[in-house]
């Protein structure tokens, strides 16, 4: 090709250039910039997304309250469950973050990207970005709610929980997207997370303590691994609270396996392992495919 | 073939083939297009233009032969390829969430556009399909037309050399047709691009410098259009009769002419047409409703080439498309 011979004003002729590590830091930002400008745009869904974890924490647990009050020591069942409600709304909206691929495979956009001259992998990551930042955003309006539920404003509190849901949405999304790699059709995704996601959920122990289970439901729920998520955002609520030393051993005992009280940080790394393995899968399945 | 030439091409195909499971979709095919040439792949559904246009856009691995685009091979040199292409699709790919100016944006960022030329290169290919205007509005509230044109400016967002268009007016209204081929005219001038598009519009197809002509996954003609009409070299004729069987039997006893069934009667090939018709008359011996004299059209050439016309090749395809292809033969017959 001749160079540029058009005048100024003319022709604006641009360049690809080779791909770089820079030009895939670029890729991964525009893709995850895409979904923060879909999610902004997508009032309904913020809204939408926010009514499940508003009810079990309002109506389910004020509900509950007049059956528990004895046996919480005092404590609000609201102020319990809202750890749990925190990674729940977190849950929900990363799973519908990763159905966004599913969707961008019907309507059409997925192929602008596949054939980009980028790697799968900058598109799958900026993806699993974009995902686990739109639900901490979403987590953000839960997070407004901690007065509510006669939880302190502690700003390192809050910092904590914003990390353990950035955490918690980035292992979901990944989830989320190593299913979508091999299921096309959105009614089959959906219906795979529920399958998948509602169970993990009420075995985490969002609900209930984890110590003094019976013996099956323990078993079940040091398997999920969602409990490890539930864990830490629980004992970084408690930690501000102000209750008996009896009412915080029955309501938050920490998760221990053969004894041993598994320490939160070891919990959240677990997660985020998790999460990077479930990412490097995805990554590998979607650059297979043609 | 050699590296003398492939610079000067743009495109160069050997022996492509592309199987699915039993399927052979595309059969061997060979061609090469010229820098700064419209090339087009003319044929019915089914034929094997996409799938040879998606093995080129290295969105399908080819199960045999080479091929390169921009000088660089389809298969070992996957991202260059991509970094000179531009493409087109059949179906939408646009982010309807978004706005114009969105979508642009994200296909420059992800093609690794330099930053100071991504807006004027924007407005530049914004301007060409006159959607400037419409830059902030979200795709969703986009006529098809309108979508369409926005898809061709994306394509162009990072000045490729090759610019694949796969049915790139399929769908929309003659207007808006005829707007995306003055883009695709004032590209050519414009632009140092090449252009390779498939379609199945026998009157788009004559906007090309030279036609590949499809079926059944094998190119059967190649040629510039004109060419490949003064192959069919005479004239058509279409006559409508009572029986049409009897009057084809007719036609190769009285004059030796072969004839086929096709677009509602009998459909044959003469020299000076319209000299021809009074004889017709005289000698078939067999009441005639209607006749039609044509020059040849491309259609002409596709059923010259496969002995069948390019509808009666898709059996059933949409209506639309069909109420079409009945425009360019009406169209032909003046």
């Amino acid at each position: 090709m001749s160079a540029a011979t058009a005048a100024p004003g003319e022709v604006v002729r641009v360049r690809v250039p080779p791909r770089t590590f820079r030009s895939e830091l670029r890729a991964i930002k525009v893709v995850w910039g895409r979904e923060l400008i879909r999610f902004r745009s997508d009032r309904m869904r913020i809204l939408t997304s926010l009514i499940q974890p508003l009810l079990f924490l309002f109506v389910l647990g004020s509900g509950l309250q007049q059956l528990a009050t004895a046996s919480t020591g005092g404590v609000d069942l609201k102020t319990f469950i809202y750890p749990g409600i925190l990674c729940m709304s977190v849950m929900f909206t990363a799973m519908f973050s990763a159905a966004s691929i599913v969707w961008d495979r019907e309507f059409g956009f997925m192929r602008e990207m596949m054939v980009a001259p980028v790697r799968r992998s900058s598109i799958v990551i900026g993806k699993c970005l974009g995902g686990a930042t739109v639900a901490s955003l979403q987590g953000v309006i839960l997070i407004a709610l901690a007065g509510a539920v006669h939880v302190p404003y502690d700003p390192l509190m809050i910092l904590g929980i914003f990390g353990l849901q950035l955490l918690l949405a980035f292992s979901v999304t990944a989830f989320g997207i190593m299913v979508a790699a091999r299921i096309t059709q959105m009614q089959s995704f959906m219906a795979v997370m529920q399958m998948v996601v509602t169970p993990m959920y009420f075995l985490a122990g969002a609900f209930f303590p984890v110590a003094a289970l019976p013996a099956w439901l323990t078993v079940l729920n040091r398997l999920d691994p969602l409990t490890y998520a539930v864990d830490p955002m629980r004992r970084l609520v408690f930690s501000q609270l102000d209750i008996s030393a009896s009412a915080r051993r029955v309501l938050d005992p920490g998760v221990s396996l053969w004894g041993w009280r598994v320490p939160a940080g070891l919990e959240a790394l677990f997660v985020l392992a998790l999460g990077l393995a479930m990412l490097a899968i995805a990554i590998v399945e979607f650059s297979s495919t043609e | 073939m050699t590296t003398v030439t492939s610079s000067t091409r743009a495109v160069d195909v050997r022996d492509l083939r592309k199987s699915f499971d039993e399927v052979e979709a595309v059969r061997g095919v060979s061609f090469d297009v010229a820098a700064g040439e419209v090339f087009g792949f003319l044929g019915p559904n089914g034929a094997g233009k996409t799938t040879t246009i998606n093995m080129l856009c290295t969105l399908a691995k080819p199960t045999g032969g080479t091929a390169l685009v921009a000088g660089h091979d389809i298969v070992r040199a996957r991202d260059d390829v991509r970094r000179h292409i531009g493409l087109v699709f059949q179906d939408p790919t646009l982010d309807g969430y978004m706005t114009a100016e969105q979508n642009l944006r994200l296909h420059a960022e992800l093609y690794g556009v330099e930053s100071a030329l991504v807006a004027p290169r924007m407005r530049q290919v914004l301007e060409m399909v006159g959607l400037w205007e419409r830059r902030k509005v979200p795709v969703n509230t986009f006529s098809g037309g309108m979508r369409r044109r926005l898809e061709i400016a994306r394509g162009l967002m990072h000045s490729p050399r090759v610019l694949f268009l796969d049915e790139p007016t399929i769908g929309l209204d003659p207007q808006t047709r005829a707007s995306i081929w003055s883009y695709i005219a004032q590209l050519k001038e414009s632009e140092e691009i090449t252009i390779f598009m498939t379609t199945h519009y026998m009157d788009e197809a004559e906007f090309c410098d030279r036609i590949a002509i499809m079926d059944s996954g094998k190119i059967v003609a190649l040629d510039t259009p004109a060419a490949l009409k003064a192959a069919v070299g005479a004239d058509r004729v279409r006559i409508q009769t009572d029986d049409d069987a009897s009057a084809a039997a007719a036609l190769r006893e009285a004059f030796a002419l072969e004839s086929q069934l096709a677009d509602g009667g009998v459909v044959f090939f003469v020299e000076s047409g319209e000299e021809f018709v009074p004889r017709l008359f005289a000698e078939l011996g067999q009441p005639i409703r209607s006749v039609s004299v044509s020059r040849p059209t491309l259609d002409d050439v596709f059923m010259s080439f496969t002995g069948k016309t390019i509808r009666d090749a898709e059996e059933s395809g949409g209506r639309s498309r069909n109420r079409r292809m009945m425009q360019v033969m009406a169209g032909g017959r003046r």
